[in-house]
């Protein structure tokens, strides 16, 4: 239990004396991460809107595809990114390996499944009828696209939090494609990683804490957003 | 009221976002080595001093000796900081590397549960004591993830004249040192580990100690290799030569010299020939 308070005791002091590693690895986590889910957020929720007005034979295959995609490992989604990354691979002459942009790439394939899944099923929500209401009445899929986009707002923001989730969290893939480099590609979950292989348990729990801390800060403003202006009846 | 200030919180934002903290230079160096060393914080000291020297900026991979050998062969690395002397020979031979150094060295030793189930005196070689650990099926926890740890502790197995695979009693973490350290404390086992690592972990592993550290068989050398540039275009020559000469300068023998003394008691390292 000691250990527990010790950690608090140490994430506390890292944040007050604006100790310069920590911050570093706190901002470089915070940039790749909301980078990478607001790439995705855009790829994401507008194939969905391709995707959930168009009927096609293989639209099936494609969901579910998607769907196993939301299920992807970090750790496979990191193998696949070095494999092409490698400076003598496919990609590599645009020398990305172990920099902050290729676990950018590595992310991003992780998010856009899952904020493409969930945006699909909202929209696949919206009422057909409406929508030929909307093209009758002389919306043009620009107009029907923001028209859904504030209609499914709930969805949608729920779609960005767990894509955001989902990388901020992930270790796997940062750890690879990253390398886990000092002051460069060292992130909040990598380091907790190897702050524990120290047999440093308290600022692993310390980076833990402020890791949970950032969480809980970004989806308190996405939450707001995404609950401003929802009326119920009382 | 609100959209007053919404612009320019974007703005900032944005900014945050896009500031590069990417190094934007040519002249990286990338080093492959082992978590033993990181873990140690010998290359968080020494790393520095040779980027402030040359210019350089060197991106530390580090992965087990195993791995940073195939990145190795793949001329995905350009310089290698490892121990496993028998691969590093064949890795050599075979054309992928050039001037090996073995500039440094510690040593492993044997760690057991405070109980010692399987009875190891500390005057027995290592060969005895795997052999004692096998009689009486106590339980041993090995790296399995082709380190260099790894591969010393197969060699000792395969003198004794024993293959513990697949036995109940042997059991595969398929970590890093640290974290195998603290899976044999937990667990009660025998564990191979590199002095280094067992000092930086020791406030932790209040139910493992020493039991066979003094065999020579159990020397754990450290060397150094440039990644051969006539194989792999990309590889960095010149800053692999650099690297090399740096580890080997005198100026660095004397960090090795002292590295540890002050945390541990002890050295971690010791020089070739010291």
């Amino acid at each position: 239990m000691d250990i527990i308070i010790e950690s608090f005791k140490s994430a506390l002091k890292l944040l007050i004396s604006f100790d310069k590693d920590t911050y570093d690895i706190i901002f470089l986590s915070l940039r790749i991460s909301i980078l990478s889910s607001l790439i995705s957020s855009i790829i994401g929720i507008f194939l969905a809107f391709v995707i959930s007005l168009k009927n096609f034979p293989a639209k099936k295959f494609i969901l579910t595809f998607i769907n196993t995609g939301m299920a992807m490992p970090p750790v496979i989604a990191g193998l696949l990114i070095t494999i092409l990354l490698w400076r003598n691979g496919i990609l590599g002459s645009f020398n990305l390996l172990y920099t902050p942009s290729a676990i950018i790439i590595a992310q991003t394939l992780l998010a856009t499944p899952i904020i493409l899944g969930i945006s699909v099923s909202a929209f696949q929500h919206f009422p057909d009828k409406f929508i030929l209401q909307l093209l009758g009445l002389g919306a043009n899929k620009f107009h029907l696209f923001l028209i859904m986009l504030k209609e499914c707002k709930l969805s949608i923001l729920s779609a960005i939090m767990a894509g955001f989730g989902a990388v901020i969290s992930e270790v796997g893939a940062s750890l690879m494609v990253g390398g886990n480099i000092k002051g460069y590609t060292r992130v909040l979950t990598t380091a907790t990683v190897t702050e524990s292989s120290k047999g440093n348990f308290d600022l692993a729990i310390a980076y833990g804490i402020i890791l949970m801390f950032i969480t809980f800060t970004i989806n308190f403003i996405l939450t707001k957003i995404q609950q401003s202006s929802t009326k119920r009846y009382e | 009221m609100k959209k007053r200030f919404l612009m320019p919180i974007t703005f900032l934002f944005f900014n945050f976002l896009f500031t590069s903290t990417s190094y934007c230079g040519n002249k990286v160096l990338i080093l492959g080595t082992t978590t033993s060393v990181r873990d140690s914080g010998f290359l968080d000291k020494i790393i520095p001093i040779f980027e402030k020297k040359t210019g350089y900026f060197v991106k530390t991979i580090a992965v087990g000796t195993g791995q940073a050998i195939v990145l190795g062969k793949k001329g995905e690395v350009d310089v290698l900081l490892i121990h496993a002397p028998e691969e590093e020979l064949k890795f050599v031979k075979e054309g992928y590397g050039l001037n090996r150094k073995t500039f440094m060295y510690n040593n492993f030793i044997l760690l057991g549960p405070k109980s010692n189930p399987a009875k190891i005196k500390p005057d027995m070689n290592i060969i005895e004591a795997f052999k004692e650990i096998a009689k009486n099926r106590s339980l041993f926890i090995s790296r399995g993830d082709n380190s260099g740890t790894h591969i010393k502790e197969l060699s000792i197995w395969k003198k004794a004249g024993l293959n513990p695979l697949g036995e109940k009693w042997y059991q595969e973490t398929g970590t890093g040192m640290g974290q195998t350290l603290l899976i044999a404390n937990e667990k009660d086992g025998y564990t191979i580990s590199d002095r280094g690592t067992y000092l930086a972990l020791k406030k932790t592993l209040n139910n493992l100690k020493p039991l066979v550290e003094n065999d020579a068989s159990l020397r754990n050398y450290y060397s150094i290799i440039e990644v051969n540039p006539e194989k792999f275009r990309k590889v960095n020559k010149e800053g692999a030569k650099l690297f090399s000469d740096f580890i080997n300068s005198r100026e660095i023998k004397e960090i090795i010299k002292s590295y540890g003394q002050k945390e541990y008691g002890e050295s971690l390292f010791y020089l070739i020939g010291q």
